[in-house]
């Protein structure tokens, strides 16, 4: 589904960071990988590299078959197959949940409204905010905005998606209501790709862990094995912070 | 360069009927100097105005405000001259309009009279060529009024040109293609850095002969001074309209464009239906002062030979000898046009506003 090889990418601003050096994985179809790591350490940078939010400075990503990187590729059409959630929800403020989630189904997807309304509706029963859809996002909790983003993420049906730290702007009461639509979304066989720090939702949730420090993949592994007994020194030092 | 900031209106602009009527309880910390010194202000404008008043009988200026409005509108009387001599063969109704028929030996004239027209002739009459055949009065806009207009025409028009230029320039201001960029900056920096008196003057004198000219000679008619005049204006504005749409782009997260364009919207669909419509609720204030100030501005055309209301008012005190009372209203009637507009920007503002 997913194969990154050998990516590589430095920021120069505000001074040159490496922030991804020399990455390489896999991911199968229906695959719920989790990276983790401490902060500063590529994990955002990776995840917005595959759809070419960032654009890594070499190396290749192949998603689907598609190279990412390629500039002859329709990254449009590519990132309609890749939805993504972000740490902010950056939801439309200007429009409301409904709008928000039909809006990309009409102009990207060229839907019909009735098709993109009964699309959307049917997506915020899931998440379980149907009451919700005449409000602004403003109006709405954290848990809310962010189930709203993924939803509308969600509403262009794609084939991968992407977590980017889905719960760190929450207030702790809200993480477990966005958690459980995820885990929803993973058990109905989504492939997906989290970053986040809920040790929790990886020990229950990921088929596998990744461990990245300094812009570098460190270890990978299932849950088991990543909890468990972790073979690397930098591994063994994070999860006795956080755990 | 106020670049990326928005200011936001001031509280004072904020108010609404509900909001007098309980002052005291909302400000319950106003202390209790505030109506003494609401006094003061009021008696200030008092003793300011009568002053100035006393300063004019002094000097033995004669206030004639009963001739002012005339300016506005006036009764304007109208005669209709027979051309010929000869005789009123016929007086006929024809609708409302009354036709009076004029025989001469070897030819005949026919007169058409509006309603309002009362006929000072009766049949078989026989007239001289410059008898009046009939009067009637008529109301019609004064030199002020017809100024305004032309001042309200302009300064629609090139709000309407400048709203486009500006947000043009500032998606150019902003791409990453450096002629589109370039040009921009060289453009901004260009009209900011001149006086508009000498804009006008060269979009007039310069640019105005020369499309006039090459106009005249693929033989089209030449371009009325208004357009040049609109045009000007619309430059000017749209310099800084241009700045302040770049700086409302900038001002909206980053966030909003990833989460549009991680969706796969193109660049175009996620500035027209996330940005742009962000960005145009922030910048309401500050273009609406802009084109408070084009309103302004306009007052200068008036060198161009264009008949604004600040050229109108010149004319009508040439005419009169009375600058005093006009200036003073035309200074009023300026400001009537810039509060009516800052006052519909502020509705359109509420109603826009996200909830």
């Amino acid at each position: 589904m997913i194969e990154v090889r050998n990516i590589n990418k430095t920021f120069h601003v505000p001074h040159e960071v490496k922030a991804l050096v020399d990455v390489s994985t896999k991911i199968a179809p229906g695959e719920v990988v989790v990276v983790c790591g401490p902060s500063g350490s590529g994990k955002s940078t990776l995840l917005r590299c595959l759809n070419r939010l960032e654009h890594a400075d070499s190396g290749h990503i192949l998603i689907d078959g598609i190279d990412v990187l390629d500039p002859k590729t329709n990254i449009n059409k590519l990132r309609a197959e890749v939805g993504m959630v972000f740490q902010s929800f950056n939801l439309f403020p200007h429009k409301t949940v409904l709008d928000n989630i039909t809006l990309a189904q009409r102009v990207v997807r060229k839907r019909s409204k009735s098709d993109a309304l009964e699309k959307a509706n049917m997506l915020l029963k899931k998440v379980g905010i149907q009451d919700k859809s005449g409000a602004f996002p403003d109006n709405l909790s954290g848990g809310q905005q962010q189930r709203v983003a993924i939803a509308r993420a969600l509403a262009m049906d794609p084939k991968v998606m992407l977590f980017d730290e889905p719960t760190s702007a929450l207030d702790p009461e809200m993480i477990g209501e966005v958690l459980d639509v995820m885990k929803t979304l993973a058990t109905e066989g989504m492939t997906m790709v989290v970053v986040t720090h809920e040790m929790g939702f990886a020990r229950e949730v990921a088929d596998r862990v990744i461990f990245m420090d300094a812009g570098a993949i460190v270890e990978v592994g299932t849950p088991e094995h990543f909890f468990v007994n972790p073979t690397h020194e930098r591994t063994k030092l994070f999860l006795s912070q956080i755990l | 360069m106020a670049a990326g900031r928005i200011s936001s209106r001031p509280a004072r602009f904020r108010r609404s009927t509900k909001m007098q009527n309980s002052r005291n309880h909302r400000h319950p910390n106003r202390p209790e100097s505030y109506n003494f010194w609401v006094g003061v202000f009021c008696v200030g404008v008092f003793i300011v105005l009568g002053l100035f008043y006393f300063a004019t009988q002094k000097i033995e200026y004669n206030w004639r405000w009963n001739r002012i409005p005339i300016y506005f509108v006036y009764k304007d009387q109208i005669e209709i001259l027979s051309e010929i001599d000869g005789e009123v063969t016929a007086l006929k109704k024809d609708g409302d309009q009354t036709l009076i028929t004029i025989k001469d030996i070897n030819l005949t004239e026919t007169y058409e009279i509006p309603a309002a027209g009362i006929i000072r002739v009766q049949q078989g009459e026989i007239i001289a060529a410059g008898d009046i055949l009939a009067a009637y009065s008529q109301w019609k806009p004064g030199l002020l009024i017809i100024g305004l207009w032309i001042t309200l025409k302009l300064s629609v028009i090139a709000t309407i040109l400048g709203v486009i230029i500006g947000v043009i320039g500032g998606l150019t201001r902003i791409s990453s293609n450096p002629a589109l960029k370039w040009a921009t900056i060289f453009y901004v920096e260009l009209i900011r850095g001149s006086p508009l008196m000498v804009q006008i003057l060269i979009w007039y004198f310069v640019l105005g002969t020369v499309i006039n000219d090459l106009l005249a000679a693929s033989g089209m008619g030449r371009l009325p001074a208004f357009w040049y005049g609109v045009a000007s204006l619309a430059c000017f504005a749209g310099a800084y309209v241009t700045e302040i749409v770049r700086a409302g782009i900038q001002s909206i997260h980053r966030g909003q464009t990833e989460a549009a364009r991680s969706l796969g919207m193109s660049y175009a669909q996620s500035m027209l239906h996330v940005i742009l419509p962000q960005a145009l609720r922030r910048i309401l204030p500050p273009l609406a002062g802009q084109f408070i100030s084009l309103i302004k501005d306009s007052s200068l055309l008036g060198i161009i030979a264009i008949r604004e209301l600040t050229k109108a008012a010149r004319e009508a005190v040439s005419a009169s000898l009375q600058p005093f009372e006009l200036y003073l209203v035309l200074g009023l009637l300026y400001l009537v046009l810039t509060f009516t507009l800052s006052m519909a920007v502020q509705r359109l503002e509420k109603k826009m506003a996200i909830q």
